[in-house]
């Protein structure tokens, strides 16, 4: 029963039926119920292979889908206010005019804010891991410790931030003499470098170990310190990877949501400064797309959801392109 | 030593400390965080808390029980259609490399990876909500599907993708048919990979809040029809958090509680699992 006809029978299908056929003229039983056996596995093979092919079609039919979607339902806004929409200073859904500024304005600062804020400590953690203690449990528990940072959903961040930063954040403007609201592009972008540390820093370690060790044994030995390997063998030689990590973090920083939304103070003006309060692209999106009640206003927001979209798309595509440049290499 | 031997001996060991102190910096807000939810969180946690459900405004006590189910609910339906889906996509992208489709499917699946949360959600609103008319868990479960699938693909791909070939011949040889090498050898010899895999994505989106937004909805009383609106955990904080009352901020931080933990475990046993199976991810 269970020897198969045909050792090739998995890997040609094509001549099966020949060989298969040409074993029925003998017309016994068992051949019968091999042939019929095989017959199935033929079947099954196939179903299987078309079952993967779809899968992996459907994929790329599930991404063209979101696109479209957007582009579809944002018709009505691009139609109506054009190009101008990006660089329109006023969002007023009661007068019907929907200008995207303040939110792209809001957006990148906060994203930009976050990153200059998380760059040094997530190179701190990427250098400390890859150069310095490559090996044993104190990197193994701070490598871990870092990557749970990313794992914390970002409602609780927002939570977190509203309950203790906010207040921290009001008393130092008390301090120094800026209108203590709390809430605002300043603490969103607090929250929002702890939030992006784990991304790039995470990658930075894995690039700075990839530097070949000839190439620092080469710099020390014509008598390099540390720090002077660092600098000018290790930076230079990651510099892509190192980029690529700082691309990664924005493109989260930028998609953002929840932490932010609780914590900009959600106001369509355009901010007067970093500490007043905002909104971002994806804050006004969750804060206001059950509220859109009518066509226009609805579409104008998709509109920011494509664009977010489109984005968050290119800046992740540059970041993988180089890593994959960087590793291939 | 001359001076400059010494000044730059000094700038070597100013930067290692400087890198030291930076970078154990960065852990010091997560223990910040952790402590303080799970101060306020822990005392409200009890038995009345979990199975109750939410009080109005005004009265004291009152529990989650409507978020925990409706979450358990919307995972599940999530990873019922995810995990297939992924698994038999990343079989595709590890068993053809090279082929054209491959190269599309994964592009798609980079792009997906990176696509923010808030965007699926409005996404799924249009395909689900709108059509069904209202606002539904089974909305929300395939808009957290669709963000769970890069991670199982990507995962499942890696994990196959390091198999050596021999396995594969070896089962070829033996003359079985494609379709039982892959899910008679390749699968179960990479099977702690995708587990590992699986799970990560279900912890990824245990959290998630933004794609619900818009489609499970919330929902203060307690419903297990999954075409209709159903309360989560995250959306249950976020709705509380954000309200002016003491009482709903309560709830929050024992839910905040609860899902911190939930899914800071499902991370730590993932990564015991890798470990202990020396799996790369």
């Amino acid at each position: 029963m269970e020897a198969p006809i045909d050792t090739n029978l998995a890997t040609r299908p094509d001549e099966r039926s020949g060989r298969v056929v040409s074993i029925k003229k003998q017309d016994t039983v068992s051949n019968t119920k091999r042939i019929n056996r095989s017959f199935r596995q033929i079947r099954a093979e196939n179903v299987f292979r078309r079952t993967l092919i779809i899968v992996a079609l459907s994929m790329i039919v599930l991404v063209l889908g979101i696109m479209l979607t957007l582009i579809w339902k944002s018709t009505l806004s691009i139609k109506s206010a054009g190009i101008g929409y990006l660089w329109g200073k006023v969002w007023d859904p009661v007068r019907d005019i929907y200008g995207a500024y303040p939110f792209i304005l809001g957006t990148l600062l906060t994203s930009f804010l976050a990153l200059i804020i998380s760059i040094p400590f997530s190179f701190a953690v990427g250098v400390f891991l890859g150069e310095y203690y490559p090996k044993g449990w104190l990197s193994d528990l701070l490598k871990n410790t870092v990557e749970l940072i990313a794992a914390v959903p970002s409602v609780i961040y927002g939570f977190w931030a509203l309950a203790v930063l906010v207040p921290i954040v009001r008393n130092f403007e008390t301090k120094i003499g800026v209108e203590p609201v709390g809430l605002g592009i300043f603490s969103s972008s607090l929250i929002l470098a702890v939030m992006v540390i784990p991304y790039a820093a995470s990658l930075g370690r894995s690039m700075i170990q990839m530097v070949p060790s000839n190439l620092k044994e080469a710099a020390y030995s014509l008598g390099a310190t540390r720090w002077e390997v660092i600098r000018s063998v290790i930076f230079p030689y990651t510099k892509s990877g190192l980029f690529a990590g700082i691309l990664l973090s924005l493109g989260r920083a930028l998609g953002e949501t929840m932490a932010v939304t609780m914590v900009i103070g959600n106001t369509s003006l355009i901010p007067k400064s970093i500490f007043a309060p905002g909104n971002t692209m994806a804050s006004v999106i969750a804060n206001e797309f059950t509220e859109a009640d009518h066509p226009v206003y609805l579409s104008a927001l998709i509109e920011l959801g494509l664009v977010l979209f489109l984005v968050t798309v290119v800046i992740n595509m540059i970041g993988k392109k180089m890593i994959s440049r960087f590793t291939n290499e | 030593m001359t001076n400059h031997v010494k000044y730059r001996i000094g700038k070597s060991a100013a930067f290692k400390t400087l890198t030291i102190v930076l970078a154990f910096a960065c852990v010091v807000p997560l223990i910040f965080i952790l402590i303080y939810i799970i101060q306020a969180g822990i005392t409200k946690i009890n038995w009345h808390f979990l199975t109750n459900l939410p009080k109005p405004v005004g009265e004291t006590g009152g529990g989650i029980a409507n978020a925990l189910v409706g979450s358990m609910i919307i995972i599940s339906v999530a990873s019922v259609i995810a995990i297939p889906f992924g698994i038999l996509c990343g079989i595709y992208l590890s068993e053809n490399r090279k082929s054209r489709l491959a190269y599309w499917s994964r592009l798609c699946v980079d792009i997906l990876q990176g696509v923010p949360s808030i965007v699926i959600g409005i996404v799924a609103y249009f395909w689900l909500v709108k059509p069904l008319g209202t606002f539904s868990a089974l909305s929300g479960s395939i808009a957290l599907a669709i963000m769970m699938l890069p991670i199982i693909i990507r995962s499942t791909e890696e994990t196959l993708k390091l198999l050596p070939d021999s396995l594969r011949e070896a089962g070829f040889a033996l003359g079985l048919p494609f379709h039982r090498v892959v899910l008679k050898v390749i699968v179960p010899c990479g099977i702690s990979g995708i587990l590992s895999g699986v799970m990560l994505s279900v912890a990824r989106i245990a959290g998630e809040t933004a794609p619900l937004l818009f489609t499970a909805f919330g929902n203060p009383y307690l419903s297990v029809n999954i075409l209709k609106p159903m309360q989560s955990l995250p959306l249950l904080i976020f709705n509380y958090a954000t309200s002016p009352y003491n009482d709903w901020h309560d709830l929050a931080w024992g839910a905040s509680c609860i899902l911190l933990i939930w899914v800071l475990t499902l991370n730590i046993f993932t990564k015991l699992m890798t470990r202990k199976w020396k799996v790369q991810l």
